[in-house]
């Protein structure tokens, strides 16, 4: 008999206090006995519309049912059998836009807390300790992966499975994309990061990091002397936007890039970092989406009074309902209908205040969201000693740019089709870099169809 | 790791390390730059390539002790690693069809001058090239550029090797001899960069000057190294690191170098003091 109580378990977190002075993980994962008692409330539907919600299509019903027996290894095969990266995908998923979304539990009441029991299944199997090695037999095809984000990870996983030889390029010095340099360790610690990455290598993946593609090497050169028969293009949407008001320039203005990859990559928050960051009194983050409530809330732990800046109201928040509420519950300060419009510095170059124009919601635009309208004379002045940028990203040009007759758009993005196919012959793109920002879980389900697309092209 | 083969000091305050890193070896050119961290808790830092060995698989970079992280680099030895080394970053310097240059290079910048020089050199470039130092102790590279120009000029701030003054003073000298450039290129503190913008200026020549401000990443993602140039803001990790001397907003760009100063002396002090370097 299914448990029919109306309510998911609720995460455990810690204290909203306690956790916005330390940059440990905020929700705390289920036990076994919340982790059972979730997965009693699957009602194993036939139709699983739970699953055609999920990008890269994990069998949910059918893990559910395994751990709802407490056989969470079982469980674990199931969900890696379609999805290299269980234990972040139960951490930022917004399993309340996909596969919680189609729940038919969340007709009435709650839906199953899917992402939450799948983070359990992860990490109890990654509490077991070393990953067997289970590198597959080779097909003898090389295929090259450019970024080591959701995109490439997964498309890199989705191919060695199936016995590619793929090499792995990153930029930087860590692997993992926007998983390393982005999301806060309180939000998915780095160390979980690490350990997918080291799943892959024991699949046969190989990480080359340090290595620059369109400067280093290009993709013409990657598919020429190097060998590689493919190439998966997932360098993501690095490029910050700013917002082209005066006073950017001050000191204390950080675009959310910098302040995270400080903070997050280069561990500026801890004490004794050879990388500095700002420890600023007073911080406006300016945008409403995730990447925001991140900046926020890192700006939170480094002792900041924070307070978002966003132009529309809270309904229209980009961001995912559970980040918003962690923001406000860690005492990060909502400023809606406020679209900024200077920053204001003192003599010595340093923020000391933004210009703040009011705003109100008007006509809806071809979108469908209502377009905020300035309040005529309706400006404030916010003191501050640092402002971070949130609004948005675009995709960094210097592959497309460096790569013989790669088709993008007028946004920067390269244009792929469906399976991920671009314009140059045997190379494939997806996640951010072809749709720019979006989330982890998009990324990663494009990484998983032009693996399919390469698989099928070379094998 | 990369590691480095050769440690050679040009002066009592610069090294040269040539460290072991064919996949930027292979592609990189003159102008260009690398990050590099000491070890696997440290700072990314950019250093402009020095020179480059594509058989050899290797690349050099020079610099002097400003901070921890080149602190820390000025105590490894021949034979130790570089945790990481990446590269080759942001655009070569632009030289072709250059006819009569005059390349200025101030201090420890002269490291990134002298790869410029020698390549204007090969191409068969009438090159001036004027450097400049605070004293005798501080130069660099006097042979390498002798053999890299048509004519050089070497001075000193307190005039005690060469002649006295600033770089700028020789170049005014020359352009009020009536010496045409084509193009004057300057590397060096912001101060001379500046100085040598203004002065070309007045005579109307295209002056392209080498940026080097704070950066983490240096592809173009965090955008800390944003620079006014011309009105419009401009990265100088991927747009750069040249640029038109004539239109940088150089009051910017000094106070933004100046963003982390606080902490640099701190951790530089604390360093000396691990290491028992007296100040």
């Amino acid at each position: 008999m299914a448990n029919m109580s109306l309510t998911k378990n609720p995460m455990p977190a810690q204290e909203p206090d306690v956790r916005n002075k330390n940059f440990a993980e905020v929700t705390l994962g289920y036990t076994k006995e919340q982790a059972l008692d979730e997965a009693q409330r699957c009602l194993n539907c036939k139709n699983k519309p739970c699953v055609a919600g999920c990008p890269v299509s994990v069998r949910i019903p059918e893990f559910i049912a395994k751990a709802a027996e407490g056989d969470f290894a079982g469980a674990y095969d199931i969900i890696t059998s379609t999805n290299s990266l269980p234990a972040v995908c139960g951490r930022v998923c917004p399993q309340e836009t996909q596969c919680e979304a189609k729940c038919v539990r969340g007709i009435k009441g709650e839906p199953v807390g899917i992402g939450r029991i799948e983070r359990f299944v992860a990490d109890t199997h990654n509490a077991v300790g070393e990953t067997p090695v289970r590198k597959p037999k080779s097909n003898g095809h090389k295929v090259a992966v450019v970024g080591s984000g959701p995109a490439g990870l997964t498309a890199a996983g989705d191919l060695a499975k199936r016995g590619f030889d793929v090499t792995v390029f990153e930029a930087f010095h860590v692997a993992g994309g926007v998983l390393s340099y982005g999301i806060p360790e309180f939000r998915l610690p780095k160390a979980i990061v690490a350990r997918e990455v080291e799943g892959l290598r024991s699949l046969g993946v190989k990480i080359e990091t340090n290595a620059v593609v369109g400067k280093a090497i290009t993709v013409d050169e990657l598919m020429g002397d190097a060998g590689f028969e493919a190439v998966f293009i997932g360098s993501g949407a690095g490029l910050p936007q700013f917002l082209k008001i005066p006073g950017e320039a001050a000191l204390g203005v950080y675009s959310a890039n910098e302040f995270l990859t400080r903070i997050n990559l280069m561990k500026a928050y801890k004490e004794g970092s050879a990388t500095p960051i700002m420890r600023p009194k007073k911080a406006v983050v300016v945008g409403g989406g995730n990447v925001a409530m991140d900046a926020a809330r890192c700006a939170k732990r480094l002792g900041a009074d924070v307070s978002i800046v966003y132009r529309r109201g809270k309904d229209e928040l980009p961001a995912r309902h559970e980040e918003v509420e962690h923001a406000e519950e860690e005492g990060v300060i909502f400023n809606l209908l406020s679209n900024p419009t200077e920053i204001l510095a003192d003599e010595n170059g340093r923020v000391k205040s933004v210009k703040i124009q009011r705003m109100e919601l008007g006509e809806p635009d071809e979108k469908g969201r209502r377009r905020p309208v300035p309040i005529p004379g309706a400006i404030e002045e916010i003191e501050t000693d640092c402002v971070i940028i949130a609004v948005g990203t675009s995709p960094n040009p210097l592959i497309a740019s460096t790569t013989d007759n790669l088709e993008t758009n007028r946004h920067g993005c390269i244009v792929a089709d469906d399976a991920g196919l671009t314009s140059h012959k045997s190379v494939y793109a997806g996640g951010d870099a072809v749709t720019g920002a979006a989330t982890v879980i998009l990324a990663m389900g494009a990484g998983k169809t032009a693996a399919a697309a390469i698989a099928a092209q070379l094998g | 790791m990369f590691k480095i083969i050769k440690k050679e000091m040009l002066s009592p305050m610069v090294s040269r390390l040539t460290v072991s890193a064919p996949l930027v070896a292979r592609r990189c050119r003159a102008g260009q730059f690398i990050i590099l961290r000491t070890d696997a808790d440290g700072e990314r830092i950019p250093l402009t390539i020095g020179g480059y060995d594509r058989e050899a698989g290797t690349v050099s970079v020079m610099f002097q002790v400003a901070g921890a992280t080149t602190e820390k680099l000025m105590a490894m030895n021949e034979g130790d690693g570089l945790a990481d080394f990446v590269g080759p970053l942001g655009k070569p310097t632009e030289i072709e069809g250059l006819k009569r240059v005059c390349v200025v290079g101030g201090g420890v910048g002269c490291a990134i001058a002298y790869p410029i020089a020698k390549a204007l050199h090969e191409q068969g470039t009438h090159t001036t090239v004027v450097i400049g130092f605070r004293d005798t102790s501080r130069i660099i590279l006097e042979e390498e550029f002798k053999s890299a120009s048509d004519v050089l000029h070497l001075l000193t701030d307190d005039g005690s090797n060469g002649r006295k003054g600033f770089t700028t003073v020789a170049l005014q000298e020359c352009l009020e001899a009536g010496e045409k450039f084509d193009e004057v290129i300057a590397i060096g503190p912001l101060r001379m960069m500046q100085a040598v913008a203004n002065l070309t200026k007045t005579y109307g020549i295209k002056t392209t000057v080498s940026m080097n401000p704070i950066m983490i990443d240096g592809t173009g993602m965090c955008g800390g190294c944003r620079l006014t140039v011309g009105g419009e803001m401009k990265f100088a990790c991927v747009d750069g690191p040249d640029f038109d001397g004539h239109e940088v907003d150089w009051d910017e760009a000094l106070a933004r170098g100046a963003m982390y100063r606080d902490f640099e002396q701190a951790e530089h002090k604390e360093v000396c003091n691990l290491l028992g370097i007296s100040k």
